[in-house]
């Protein structure tokens, strides 16, 4: 208990000093960032205006030892600047650097009493190291969440069901497929089966890489559904790795049918609905 | 509840009227099976539109028929099967291997008289 009100007050006459030097110390801080080329995203003035307000949350928390505010200011502050292109060595590296600054500042204060700069030392560091972890780690969850919100942007680009012809659809699927955009594929196409009494429907997969064996399975289960709706379906444009996966999964090929590219696919649509596509004249 | 069977042409068509126990399945498999060389039927349609629900007893019941149909010389085709009904039944490995399917009944007598074309 005695060491815990020892270091208290220690804490105290840090942030007494702290105060004190504001403003000598957050100018040297700023000076410190631009010499390191950190937040270059951001002009010389904004940077000082938020260099105030982190260093006074920064004493605010050393003072209070609660992380709370801190953890706001955190999370508001990265909201402002991830749209900016702000990196996450960017804003550890100016934290840790506020670290290095308020520590030499106190190396310089106590130079003449190695054992008091100990202690205060053994009272800073830990509070430090705690503000530092508070701020990156508000920071990477404040561009998690910004990260899911694109995620959901993107699914919501759903993939369109269009029709070429009269009871021929094509459904392009570009990115990646998880598990709950195939679902939402397969929805979209078995109710795009029955609107437009299609018969044929081309699936183009040029533009997904790879799928995983769960993704790869769903796909051969929406192939064999829309086979009930009495549809047939062709896949086209499968990458050598999702053929890989196919193999490897042990997909019945009978049931499959694939062609290479999307004119391909097209082509034989065309063939099973029984047009036939030729030239009227030499291209003009 | 008995499943009505119609007869149109060359053509059985049996609608389903709601969800089937058990035993009105293997009702109607018996009836479709006797009929259809009692009037000389070339082809079944089973329009399964009005089931919400299809279980394994009922898909197993309806592949039964068809290939019961064919030894007896008719072709069958299942019409109907909603979306989510298809989905289901796939996942649940029932897929109605050598059945054909159709989108509707429309759709089902076309293709019953394409093949009734192609093996004149």
């Amino acid at each position: 208990m005695a060491k815990r009100d020892e270091s208290s007050e220690l804490l105290r006459e840090l942030v007494a000093h702290l105060r004190q030097n504001r403003t000598q110390l957050r100018e040297e801080w700023v000076g410190r960032i631009s010499e390191t080329r950190l937040l270059t995203a951001m002009t010389k003035e904004e940077i000082f205006a938020e260099a105030t307000s982190v260093y006074d949350s920064y004493v605010e928390a050393l003072e209070t030892e609660t992380f709370e505010a801190l953890q706001a200011y955190a999370r508001n502050l990265s909201e402002r600047i991830i749209p900016r292109g702000v990196e996450t060595h960017e804003v550890v590296g100016i934290v840790l650097l506020l670290r290095d600054v308020l520590a030499r500042s106190l190396f310089a204060k106590y130079q003449t009493d190695f054992k008091k700069l100990n202690r205060i030392l053994d009272a800073y560091e830990p509070a430090a190291n705690r503000i530092a972890n508070t701020v990156a780690v508000g920071f990477v969850q404040e561009r998690e969440r910004v990260i899911r919100q694109q995620q959901e942007a993107i699914r919501e680009l759903s993939t369109p069901v269009l029709q070429v012809r009269e009871r021929l659809l094509i459904l392009p699927i570009i990115g990646v497929i998880d598990p709950q955009r195939a679902r939402q594929l397969t929805e979209q196409l078995l109710r795009g089966i029955r609107t437009n009494r299609a018969k044929v429907v081309v699936i183009d997969i040029t533009g997904v890489a790879a799928m995983d064996v769960t993704v790869a399975n769903h796909l051969v289960q929406t192939v064999e559904a829309s086979r009930l709706l009495g549809a047939t379906v062709i896949v086209t444009g499968l990458s050598p790795e999702i053929a890989q996966t196919l193999v490897t999964i042990g997909v019945d090929l009978g049931k499959m049918n694939t062609v290479g590219d999307l004119q391909g696919g097209i082509e034989q649509a065309e063939r099973l609905l029984g047009y036939k596509v030729m030239a009227l004249a030499e291209p003009s | 509840m008995e499943v009505p069977i119609l007869k149109q042409g060359a053509v059985l068509i049996a609608t389903f009227q709601a969800a089937l126990s058990d035993a009105d399945l293997n009702q109607l498999r018996s009836a479709l099976v006797q009929q259809v060389v009692r009037f000389r039927s070339r082809g079944v349609i089973v329009d399964v539109t009005a089931m919400d629900v299809m279980d394994s007893f009922a898909s197993r019941t309806l592949r039964e028929i068809a290939h019961m149909i064919r030894l007896r010389g008719a072709e069958t085709v299942i019409v109907g099967i909603q979306p989510e009904v298809a989905f289901a039944m796939v996942q649940l490995g029932l897929t109605l291997e050598g059945v054909a399917t159709a989108l509707d009944l429309e759709e089902g007598l076309a293709y019953l008289n394409q093949k009734f074309k192609t093996t004149k």
